[in-house]
């Protein structure tokens, strides 16, 4: 029911319109050429034909200010829940809620107004009046009215998609619009200008009007996202993607958006990680390359969209990295142990990798001691980035090692200067411990403790792959003598899914084993989903496992509630609409082969020939639409009440 | 990285014999006129291995072997020579030494091992499945010079089955079955129970055990403390661990845990959790399986210990200097086909002759030969595929084919010498003809004579 909506969607003049909207950023309309200041009255118009998105938003966040002041007060302890029903209805409210990338410029509408306009208004208030008369000017000039408007709506799309491309890049879309100004001129009517400038006119009202709203709610409200969330649920039909802001918005918004509970500009930047390196990027790769411990081959076909991601030839990294066994004098035998464990794939999954790796830097720091001249905290630091570059080098952190990881830097900063050096390497060790046994062990009985109370008698659970916290939910609802039954979907190269069953049945749960092809037939008598994640993204988005979206999709098709089970450990402020920008690479040669099937082997040395291209992606996104629930340490949520975990408790993570 | 380095270089072997002698114990013999110890203190020194024990049988061996060793490498490796009984195998040398032992893992490295497979690849096999024993195997080296193709008397000195039965799980990295194949005599016995917990076990005999180990300190020198009668090993040491690796009684994961849970405060059952967080996530080896039971979950999980392997690729050079054979056959290829091994640079003419070297008028030196410093030669003398050492004399019109011929060897004229090894200081008077024969050192040769697959060695 969804797909065709979505799709329809697509050319829905409601959404196109908001690409233009962004560029009308007083900088660029006064400074530019006429030439790219033209777009912004174009952007303007259709905004004023239809519903206003520019007016609305304004007092929706002002209405919302006090339930959203309330949420934040309430205890954070308590646990946010959603009933299962509530999942099940869900499937109606997508019907009416905007799905999919394109919400992400209808909040750019959104923002930007309330946004921009404070800013250059309490700045002077003369700038933007001017600017609006010069635009004005301009178009009462050069505008004639006769233009078929096809080719304004293609113009239109064109540089919508544009703008969806560029994503964070501002020049990009200004030149861009550029090129696609002269078209758009002709095509205004007259009786669009007017609109336009009503509207323009309307923004300007509304965006002083928020803007004095928002300085008396900001203590309260610090991000646009909280309010939002308490919409969806009252099940209010509003577009809840607030939670979708691109990344061009914070840009502009940043400011805005900071409210008290906000750290200063200056930490932020510290927590912000350095962006990730493009493997498309040569020069980068070669200077990377000459700093690698481990030898690396790049793969010679690589999937053409897939090219910014690190794949290597797999068959030599390996040997090459056992060979240098005793070189590599700086390198704890700890910290290399966990790194070839990761490259010979000994050591897989989220929660295992990040224990294996917190107690190897913990041997580390129980055997490290200063050298002369230098201080802990630095060396130490200096030491633990090595060995995470190591790490990286054997396989891509997952974001469940990168939060370990800024966890334990920040313990390592904010040691006293004073403490000796075994105090502090004995209370750098606890840390660890108790960061391994509250955020790991503890949080994974609480998310078995909460996800129990959703399995009732007579249900049919689905898990596809093999989860550790799923598993235990399994094992612990069996021993409470409930009576349910399991099916567990795999997919190949990995067929995870099968040590899985080999536990569950041992303990004499009842399953069923199936392989992702059939997941629409066996959907039909399931009743819940039991998922797990290699994390969770401020949109709600579920990075995990590939095929974990094809599951949840099916499954919300089919109208079966998808739960999804992860620590609250494991989610990332990161906000990713696909699974193309970042994921990971696995090795191509493993999907060409059947295990146990010699006479498969229609793929024998396929990397000679060029114009095949194998792709074994590791990991996909899974909108958050899809999810019914997210179960966490913190109690049961919706994906939308992520980023306030990850804003409220993820701080906690580095300050405590 | 926490490893020690034990090299056995053994003393005077007796497979060895006339080619060895209390002058010249076996870690000294020449390999391209460089004691053979020299290539495994090399091949270690490049992984940057410097700490090293050499254990060597025999008081005098080791005093020899300890000169050359402090002459040759003192600014560059820090060695022990430890000198030990003879005839106490290698297991024994080991115990004998266990003093010396405190590192985690310990490299044991077979003195007479020529190879380029990077020990560093098998230490790190060793941790990554955090084996108690780790053994080393190559591709079984082709006995005799069937390259060179002029093999006439040589398939009398082979041995027939001089092989290694070996049994490897379907991934190749664990050893389920050893046996040599000289002690095996028509059948071999697997056992049951790995059978099964395996599924699928692979026999080989196209593989060789190259001698170099890494041993788990405690498991060692447990088992060594515990079986007197453990001498060899190859022969005992390693089939028994290989043999109890799933009803272990090694005491080692018990020991480990009391360890672990009287200093830590975590409290039992979060580590039970933990351990199976991070086993249920983890490729298990069978071992694990096995150990936790039928399904999943033994309440006593049985003891096992992991015995790995790391097999070097077919494209890399190994050898054990263990035989007469392996003798010429090793010389002949560091000075051939593994030639990066000698160390030295090649002419032109793919042959090494020392700038001191004369050569007479009409004297060929084909290539992979090899010309030590001062020798002479004679006028007419055609020299191919064979290794001459220091200050030899060779008269006019010689022949040498696939030989080795060590220092200080006088030769008459018209001779040809086949196949065979000349040792120190011999004497060949004129015309003679010798093949497949060696000759000890400080013989005398009388003229005339011919020799065929013999042994000759003074009294």
């Amino acid at each position: 029911m969804d797909p065709p909506r979505r799709t329809s969607r697509v050319i829905d003049p409601k959404v196109r319109h908001v690409g233009f909207f962004a560029p009308l950023s007083p900088g660029r309309t006064q400074s530019g050429p006429p030439a790219p200041a033209a777009p912004s009255p174009v952007s303007g118009s259709p905004s004023g034909n239809s519903l206003s998105p520019v007016m609305i938003p304004p007092p929706r966040h002002a209405s919302d200010n006090l339930s959203s002041a309330l949420a934040l007060h309430q205890p954070p302890s308590r646990p946010v829940s959603v009933p299962v029903t509530s999942a099940v209805r869900r499937p109606s409210i997508d019907n009416v809620a905007v799905v999919g990338s394109y919400n992400q410029s209808e909040t750019v509408l959104a923002t930007s107004p309330s946004a921009i306009s404070p800013s250059s208004r309490i700045g002077d208030g003369e700038f933007s009046e001017d600017s609006l008369n010069w635009i004005r000017r301009t178009n009462s000039g050069k505008f004639s009215s006769s233009v078929p408007t096809g080719g304004f709506d293609l113009a239109v799309k064109k540089a919508q998609e544009v703008f969806e491309k560029g994503g964070g890049k501002g020049p990009v879309i200004s030149n861009e619009l550029a090129s696609n100004a002269k078209p758009l001129k002709d095509k205004m009517t007259k009786a669009e200008r007017r609109a336009m400038q009503e509207s323009q006119r309307a923004a300007k009202a509304a965006a002083k009007g928020s803007s004095s709203a928002k300085e008396g709610r900001k203590p309260a409200a610090a991000s646009g996202v909280a309010p939002f969330h308490e919409q969806t649920a009252k099940g209010v039909k509003q577009p809840s993607q607030k939670k979708d802001i691109p990344p061009v918005a914070p840009s502009i918004a940043a400011s805005e958006k900071k409210g008290g509970d906000r750290p200063p500009e200056k930490d932020r930047k510290k927590d912000v990680p350095p962006p990730r390196m493009q493997f498309d990027d040569k020069n980068r790769v070669e200077k990377a390359k000459r700093r690698a411990v481990v030898k690396q081959t790049e793969a010679r076909n690589r999937v053409e969209l897939f090219r910014h991601l690190p794949q290597y030839e797999h068959g030599t990294r390996l040997p090459d990295l056992e060979a240098k066994f005793f070189q590599l004098d700086p390198m704890h035998p700890a910290v290399y142990k966990v790194g070839l464990q990761y490259l010979a794939g000994d050591v897989f999954g989220g929660n295992a990798r990040c224990i294996a790796m917190l107690q190897a830097f913990r041997e580390a720091i129980n055997d490290y001691c200063t050298p002369a001249e230098k201080t802990l905290a630095r060396d130490l630091t200096a030491k633990i980035n090595s060995y995470v570059s190591y790490f990286i080098e054997c396989r891509p952190l997952s974001i469940s090692m990168g939060n370990a990881i800024r966890f334990l830097k920040a313990r390592i900063a904010k040691l006293p200067l004073n403490l000796s050096e075994s105090d502090a390497k004995a209370t750098l060790c606890s840390e660890i411990d108790r960061f391994i046994k509250e955020k790991i062990v503890l949080a994974d009985k609480v998310i078995v403790r909460h996800a129990v109370t959703k399995i009732r008698d007579g249900d049919v659970l689905l898990t596809y792959g093999s989860s550790s916290v799923v598993e235990m939910i399994l094992l612990y609802a069996h021993e409470l003598g409930k009576q349910f039954r399991v099916v567990i979907v795999d997919s190949r190269p990995k067929l995870e899914g099968q040590a899985l069953l080999r536990r569950l049945v041992g303990k004499g749960l009842s399953c069923t084993y199936t392989h992702i092809n059939a997941i629409s037939y066996i959907m039909h008598e399931v009743t819940k989903v039991l998922l797990g994640a290699a994390s969770v993204l401020s949109n709600g988005t579920v990075y995990s496992r590939v095929g974990t979206a094809c599951v949840a999709m099916v499954a919300h098709e089919f109208q079966v509630p998808v739960l999804i089970c992860c620590e609250a450990y494991k989610f990332h402020e990161r906000v990713q609409l696909d699974s193309i920008c970042s994921n990971e690479l696995g090795d191509p040669d493993v999907i060409s082969k059947v295990p146990g099937r010699m006479d498969v082997n229609y793929l024998d040395n396929w990397a000679n020939k060029d114009n095949l291209q194998l792709l074994n992606l590791l990991y996909d996104a899974t909108p958050s639409d899809y999810i019914s629930m997210i179960i966490t340490d913190y109690g049961m949520v919706p994906p939308t009440s992520v980023p306030v975990i990850v804003r409220e408790y993820g701080k906690e993570l580095l300050l405590i | 990285m926490d490893f020690q380095v034990v090299v056995l270089a053994g003393g005077t072997s007796k497979e060895l014999i006339p080619l060895v002698s209390k002058e010249v114990p076996k870690a000294l013999l020449p390999v391209a006129n460089r004691p053979v110890l020299s290539y495994v203190l090399e091949f270690l020194e490049q992984s940057n291995l410097k700490h090293l024990i050499v254990v060597v049988e025999g008081e005098d061996a080791a005093l020899r072997v300890g000169g050359w060793i402090s002459s040759a490498y003192v600014d560059r490796l820090h060695v022990e020579v430890a000198a030990v009984p003879e005839n106490i195998g290698t297991a024994g040398a080991l115990r004998a030494i266990g003093h010396y032992l405190t590192a985690h893992d310990i490299l044991v490295v077979s003195g007479d091992l020529v190879c380029d497979v990077p020990p560093g690849a098998v230490a790190a096999a060793h941790r990554r499945h955090d084996a108690v024993v780790t053994a080393m195997l190559c591709s079984a080296p082709v006995s005799g010079p069937s390259e060179s193709g002029s093999s006439g008397g040589k398939d009398k000195t082979k041995k027939p089955g001089r092989y290694n039965i070996i049994g490897l799980d379907p991934t190749k990295q664990f050893l389920l079955f050893i046996a040599a194949g000289a002690e095996v005599e028509k059948d071999i016995r697997v056992q049951k129970s790995i059978l099964r917990a395996v599924g699928q076990m692979e026999i080989r005999t196209d593989l060789m055990d190259a001698h170099l180990y890494a041993f788990k300190r405690s498991a060692l020198q447990e088992i060594l403390d515990q079986k007197e009668s453990f001498q060899s090993l190859r022969q005992d040491v390693l089939p028994y661990l290989v043999r109890s690796q799933l009803r272990s009684e090694l005491s080692l994961d018990v020991a480990q845990a009391e360890e672990n849970g009287n200093d830590k405060v975590v409290s039992l059952d979060n580590k039970v959790m933990l351990s199976q967080l991070v086993a249920n996530t983890s490729s298990s080896s069978f071992h694990e399986l096995c150990a936790m039971g039928p399904n999943g979950s033994a309440p006593f999980p049985r003891k096992t210990h992991k015995c790995c392997v790391y097999i070097a690729s077919k494209n890399k050079y190994c050898a054990r200097l263990n035989s007469i054979q392996a003798f010429s056959d090793i010389n002949r290829d560091v000075i051939g086909e593994a030639s990066h091994l000698s160390g030295y640079s090649f002419s032109a003419h793919n042959n090494i002759i020392h700038s001191s070297a004369e050569l007479g008028s009409k004297t060929t030196v084909g290539p992979q030969c090899m010309l030590g410093e001062g020798s002479q030669m004679g006028d007419k003398c055609s020299v191919k595929r064979s290794v001459l050492g220091r200050h030899c004399r060779i008269g006019s019109n010689v022949k040498v084919v696939n030989s080795v011929i060590m220092n200080h060897v006088t030769i008459g004229d018209g001779c040809s010498i086949q196949g065979s090894v000349i040792c120190s200081n011999v004497q060949l008077q004129d015309r003679v003809v010798l093949r497949d024969c060696q000759v000890g050192a400080g013989f005398v040769v009388s003229a005339g004579s011919e020799y065929k697959g013999e042994s000759l060695a003074r009294k």
